[in-house]
């Protein structure tokens, strides 16, 4: 009732094999972008900014580059921090070495450079597999995060050993630097999440997605298919690098400001990201973003809840969140491994028939 | 083997055309152990060939072999006139071998029809950069192949599951699935290895019927492992039959029948 599909009837293949094959999503799709664009933009403070709104969409673009990876490839990896230390710092040199090129094309090359650095460290993939392609990206993570940290060119010699991000205009309007309004700091943002999005969307969903799933659901079995095991994991890593990158790029130039690498892109950022895409769901888009925003929301939920209502001391809500978390990994290791995004799809076929089930 | 080379017609009225893929002298080691002894046989284009033999006889290192999984350490395996060097599967996959498993190797979590339009992977062209945009040539790729899809899904009468994960189908269906993921790819030579293994008569008969069909109707040159003898004297045209390695006959149906190597090695020989 709530939720129909009945009469919905494709005439075609491109019809059909569309994003949302069912007309009231495609609805919800469509108002969910206006409101995004049209609506919060009038309406965000800085508290909702920095709170809530720019690190959930640029944790979501992240998500949605680990999945690529790790969902739809199969190719666990805990370098996730690393690899946004390398969008990152790719923006910081290209911002200080050519201050006159746009900031949205310095974005978009930092994921470039991070697809290529990304590639370089998915080598190891092709002979080693689950749990030891785990530890050789973990070396990844912490050779990146030493290597910005000990090679002072990379922060171009502050005594800081920090990066701070110049102030940088798209249409005439700041969106790095200390001066950046909200609403100009969560729109550069949606826009990058909504085109990274639509990217990894139609390429999971065409040949190369066919790919990367046939080389996680049965590696043999791809490749006597014809998939080139070599191609399809590399793409996956450069893939996944170029959102990785360009999330770290932006969480540097446009949430933080200022950066140690240590400290933004440490070991932490690898687990978060991929907590994110296990509780949200792996092999989904859609799960990427539930993922990121429960995982953005949850501490601030509980911080509302825990310390402004009820009064309890700040490290202890800051402890419950740690343990609500990792219960929750393993509720849904154990349980639900597709996450969210799967309980959502069972929740909607219930909803199909929802309240006459006969 | 047989000498002659100039097509035939079957009695069945089907043409068998010239020599498609000729092994010869494949010998095959693991380690001491000598898998394929000194092996020669051909497969001619548009027929029915069964490889036989008591289990551990090597029927599926042959089928590696040619799939190219294993690398055989003397022989030469020739495809369509020429020497194949040694190659990777997915190489293989390429010249037009495709090949089913004999345990279904599916691809669980995706979908029947994802399943086999990622059977038709060698003939999907568009770079990544088109596919991420999703218009003009990938769009248009994606939608002739779709149609190409289709038409074996109708064939093999999976309509009803196009869009069900895999991982929730009887072994049956997935056997069938696994048969279109092959059949998508379009190939010059199907290798189908123990394609009812584990099936009931009904379903045997099904899968016989589908076998003939895609043969007949797409001229599909196939090679299948089985065990079921009664189904492989019926669907096929010649046999290979071997035993511990080697090959111990080779024929039609009737030839292979008769061959007393053969009546010993199924049946035992009395020692005295």
């Amino acid at each position: 009732m709530l939720y129909r599909e009945a009469g919905d009837f494709k005439t075609s293949y491109v019809a059909d094999s569309q994003t949302f094959p069912i007309a009231f999503d495609r609805y919800r799709y469509w108002a969910i972008l206006a409101i995004a664009f049209l609506v919060i933009p009038f309406f965000i403070n800085d508290y909702w900014a920095n709170a809530i709104f720019v690190p959930f969409l640029i944790y979501a673009i992240a998500a949605i580059g680990l999945n690529i990876l790790t969902g739809y490839c199969g190719q666990v990896s805990l370098g996730t921090g690393g690899f946004m230390a390398v969008g990152a710092y790719a923006c910081y040199k290209l911002m200080t070495s050519f201050p006159d090129v746009s900031i949205v094309i310095h974005i978009i090359l930092a994921g470039g450079i991070t697809a290529a650095v990304g590639a370089a460290f998915g080598l190891p993939s092709l002979r080693i597999k689950g749990f030891y392609l785990a530890v050789a990206t973990l070396a990844a993570q912490f050779f990146l995060v030493w290597l910005f940290n000990k090679v002072s060119w990379f922060y171009n010699y502050s005594a800081s050993g920090q990066i701070n991000a110049p102030e940088r205009f798209v249409a005439g309007v700041a969106v790095t630097g200390p001066n950046t309004a909200p609403w100009a700091q969560y729109m550069i943002c949606l826009v990058f999440l909504t085109v990274c999005a639509i990217l990894a969307r139609n390429l999971t969903r065409g040949t190369i997605g066919r790919s990367w799933m046939a080389i996680r659901d049965m590696d043999i079995a791809a490749e006597i298919i014809g998939v080139n095991p070599l191609k399809a994991k590399l793409t996956a890593f450069a893939v996944s690098s170029f959102f990785i990158g360009i999330s770290g790029a932006l969480f540097f130039a446009v949430y933080l400001g200022a950066v140690e690498v240590g400290e933004a892109f440490g070991i932490q950022k690898s687990f978060l990201v991929l907590f994110m895409i296990i509780i949200g769901g792996l092999g989904s888009i859609f799960g990427s973003f539930a993922g990121a925003a429960f995982l953005v929301l949850l501490p601030v939920a509980l911080k509302v809840i825990g310390v402004d209502v009820l009064g309890w001391p700040t490290d202890l809500v800051a402890h419950l969140n740690l343990v609500i978390v990792g219960a929750l990994i393993m509720f849904f290791l154990i349980k639900e491994p597709h996450g969210l995004a799967q309980l959502w799809r069972l929740a909607k076929e219930k909803l199909r028939l929802w309240p006459f089930p006969y | 083997m047989k000498d002659i080379i100039e097509p035939y017609v079957t009695p069945d009225g089907r043409t068998i055309g010239g020599v498609l893929m000729d092994m010869r002298n494949i010998t095959l080691r693991f380690g001491g152990v000598e898998a394929i002894k000194d092996i020669s046989f051909d497969i001619r284009e548009g027929e029915i060939r069964a490889i036989i033999g008591p289990n551990g006889a090597g029927k599926s290192s042959m089928l590696n072999v040619i799939s190219g999984f294993y690398h055989p350490q003397e022989g030469e395996v020739w495809f369509r006139g020429q020497k194949r060097p040694p190659m990777k599967p997915f190489q293989v996959a390429r010249l037009g071998i495709a090949r089913t498993f004999q345990n279904i190797a599916l691809f669980e979590g995706m979908t029947v029809l994802d399943n086999v339009m990622t059977g038709r992977l060698t003939h999907m062209k568009s770079n990544m950069l088109a596919q991420a945009i999703w218009r003009g040539k990938a769009e248009r790729e994606e939608v002739e192949n779709r149609e190409k899809v289709e038409r074996i899904i109708d064939f093999l009468e999976i309509q009803a599951i196009r869009k069900t994960p895999v991982g929730r189908l009887p072994y049956g269906l997935k056997k069938r699935v696994e048969l279109a993921r092959a059949l998508a790819a379009e190939p010059k030579l199907l290798l189908l290895d123990e394609p009812m293994a584990g099936m009931n008569v009904e379903e045997k008969e099904d899968m016989s019927r589908f076998i003939l069909d895609v043969n007949d109707e797409f001229g599909t040159t196939i090679a299948l492992i089985e065990h079921d003898m009664g189904v492989v004297m019926d669907i096929s045209d010649r046999v290979v039959v071997m035993d511990y390695g080697r090959k111990i006959g080779d024929g039609t149906p009737d030839e292979v029948r008769n061959n007393p190597q053969v009546i010993d090695a199924y049946l035992g020989v009395a020692h005295d």
